[in-house]
């Protein structure tokens, strides 16, 4: 292991020419959001260091490593959502289409970015006004209900839930639950969807629905999840990037990182040495 | 009370059919029994109270029958007692102390435990339930010497002057009175509710609050529409325990309400109210009649605190929102 290995930034490293993912780097990617050198500090303790890399456009990218390295902290700054934690601070830059994120006013900002969450966290409410919430509060003219119906059909819930949307959302069950969250964050049309290991309290069925949702979900929206399971990573995602203790070790197109891993310590990490 | 039996994971070699006796042996049953003593008791003493209550008010009961809550002469010498300016008294004063102390108590937990830092949070909420536990005679006193006089030279000559079309604040300004016992009583009853409301807001799920900020609500919009609602049983909760004390309080209000057995519109005006009037006069009750009257009277408060708080808890089922499963945050 080298200490003084660099973060290494693969996305435009000449592709294996037999890998379709690989092929579909050689074209021209476009990148929804940029995030550059970007130091993270809660306090005085600093959990990301100098970390760069893009967000490719309507792709799934994913965020692996072992606990505590800061892959939840990175997504979080997506979303700019560690600023209601009190001493966390943010150097760097992070864009989306091509825009400063800090710069602009957060609020709106955040309805561009949607977010997931580990444990399903439906409101209080029904299931329809779950999903209506983010439009009622940004005061839109779209007629809701039709609204609700599209993010339901998106979030492939809608057949089973249409003919009770005004039951309570805690009578659905934790997978369908973290659909209809889904479907609140999809509700308000966002450009990225964050989501923090949105399978981690789901059982193996459930998990595979939201796989297959979120693989479904890059026609409408740029996709970046967290998650510490390997394979999931493997299945998902077009991009992975690798973070260990703070840092970027490896990022590349997903078949490329898993099969042929250009960082000993990735290697490392995907064939459970360690993590 | 069976189901708990049924679920204690099995601990012994006879897993299977562990009859009463094997449990007996084993503490289940004993610690069963044990705790339902406890909770039975309280049952327990609450019909005790109500049966004391009601034989110990046999002769006005027999006497007045129902005119007992109808009539408002409280005359010890000619034995004529009637209980409606007290419960009228009662009643408004809670009333006037929830007005005042629903909106501060829970404005200022909202602050402390959304907005302000957690140490001038926890540093508060020591004063907060420092204030819960001071007697209530230190209020009376208080009310005595500071509320009373405000009262009679600012307070009630400026709500005369603007509010006086009203028939609430007409009359002359004697300092004591409904108004005074409201305002003294919701100075003590906020700090229960800002204590109980900022506990309960404090443990609503921070996946919530994000929840609601990753869809674009400001910080205000996830407080007051995410958070609060999801707190709300337990806010409403903290009111009711406001609404008893406000109800059951007897010291500070005897010192500042005035005394006198009157209804009237104005809240300027002197009154009485139940806790009161058994406190002033029960030692010194000339005659049966009077000391049953008494008892009446509070078996009339008990009636009153029960009644009250049953339709405070249908209220909270009534206003539930619509398919929010989860009653209690």
């Amino acid at each position: 292991m080298h200490a003084s290995v660099r973060p290494v930034l693969s996305v435009n490293i000449p592709p294996i020419a037999t890998s379709p993912a690989a092929r579909e780097t050689s074209a021209a990617l476009s990148m929804r959001m940029t995030i550059s050198k970007v130091n993270f500090f809660y306090g005085s303790k600093q959990t990301l260091f100098d970390v760069s890399m893009g967000i490719a456009t309507n792709k799934v990218t994913s965020l692996i490593g072992p606990s505590g390295c800061g892959k939840s902290t990175l997504l979080r700054t997506l979303n700019r959502m560690y600023e209601i934690v009190r001493g966390a601070r943010l150097e760097g830059e992070i864009l989306l289409d091509g825009q400063n994120i800090l710069t602009q006013d957060v609020t709106s900002y955040r309805r561009r970015v949607g977010m997931v969450f580990q444990r399903p966290n439906p409101f209080p409410k029904s299931i329809f006004d779950n999903v209506a919430y983010g439009l009622r509060i940004n005061g839109s003219q779209a007629p809701i209900s039709e609204a609700v119906e599209k993010s339901l059909r998106h979030a492939a819930l809608w057949d089973e839930v249409k003919d009770h949307l005004h039951k309570s959302a805690y009578e659905l069950s934790g997978g369908q639950q973290q659909r209809l969250c889904i479907a609140r964050a999809l509700a308000v049309e966002p450009e990225v969807l964050l989501l923090d290991e949105p399978c981690s309290a789901l059982d193996p069925i459930s998990t595979a629905k939201i796989e297959e949702l979120l693989v479904q979900l890059k026609d409408f929206c740029t996709i970046v999840t967290v998650t510490h399971n390997m394979q999931q990573a493997a299945r998902i995602s077009d991009f992975t990037a690798f973070l260990l203790t703070g840092q970027l070790i490896e990022f590349s197109p997903t078949p490329q990182l898993f099969t042929t891993p250009g960082d000993p310590r990735t290697e490392a990490y995907i064939t459970g040495r360690f993590g | 009370m069976a189901t708990t039996t049924n679920t204690v994971p099995s601990a012994g070699p006879v897993a299977g059919s562990r009859s009463f006796l094997s449990r007996l042996r084993q503490g289940d049953e004993i610690a069963r029994m044990i705790t339902f003593l406890f909770a039975a008791s309280v049952v327990l003493v609450t019909l005790l109270l109500v049966f004391e209550l009601w034989q110990g008010s046999v002769l006005p009961r027999h006497k007045f029958g129902f005119n007992f809550f109808r009539t408002s002469v409280w005359d010890p010498i000619f034995e004529q007692f009637g209980a409606l300016p007290f419960i009228y008294g009662t009643l408004v004063t809670a009333a006037v102390s929830l007005l005042i102390a629903v909106p501060l108590g829970i404005g200022a937990a909202i602050f402390l435990a959304e907005l302000a830092p957690a140490r001038v949070s926890d540093t508060l909420e020591f004063f907060i339930d420092l204030l819960a536990a001071v007697p209530s005679v230190i209020y009376g006193v208080l009310g005595i010497f500071i509320v009373v006089p405000l009262m009679r030279q600012y307070v009630q000559p400026a709500l005369k002057h603007s509010l006086g079309f009203l028939p609430l604040f007409q009359g002359p300004a004697y300092g004591v009175g409904f108004l005074t016992a409201g305002i003294v009583l919701a100075i003590m009853v906020i700090p229960y509710i800002i204590s109980v409301s900022r506990e309960v807001l404090l443990s609503v799920p921070r996946d919530q609050r994000e929840a609601a900020l990753s869809l674009g609500a400001t910080r205000w919009e996830s407080t007051w529409k995410v958070v609060v609602p999801f707190a709300r049983a337990g806010i409403f909760g903290s009111i009711f325990l406001a609404l008893a004390r406000a109800l059951g309080e007897t010291m500070a209000v005897t010192m500042v309400i005035g005394n006198t057995p009157v209804i009237s519109a104005s809240l300027f005006s002197p009154g009485y109210s139940i806790a009161a009037v058994i406190a002033n006069e029960f030692t010194e009750a000339t005659g049966d009649l009077h000391t049953e009257s008494l008892i009446e009277l509070g078996l009339v408060l008990f009636i009153l605190t029960f009644v009250l708080n049953g339709f405070a808890r249908l209220l909270i089922v009534a206003t539930s929102q619509r398919g929010s499963g989860r009653g209690q945050a």
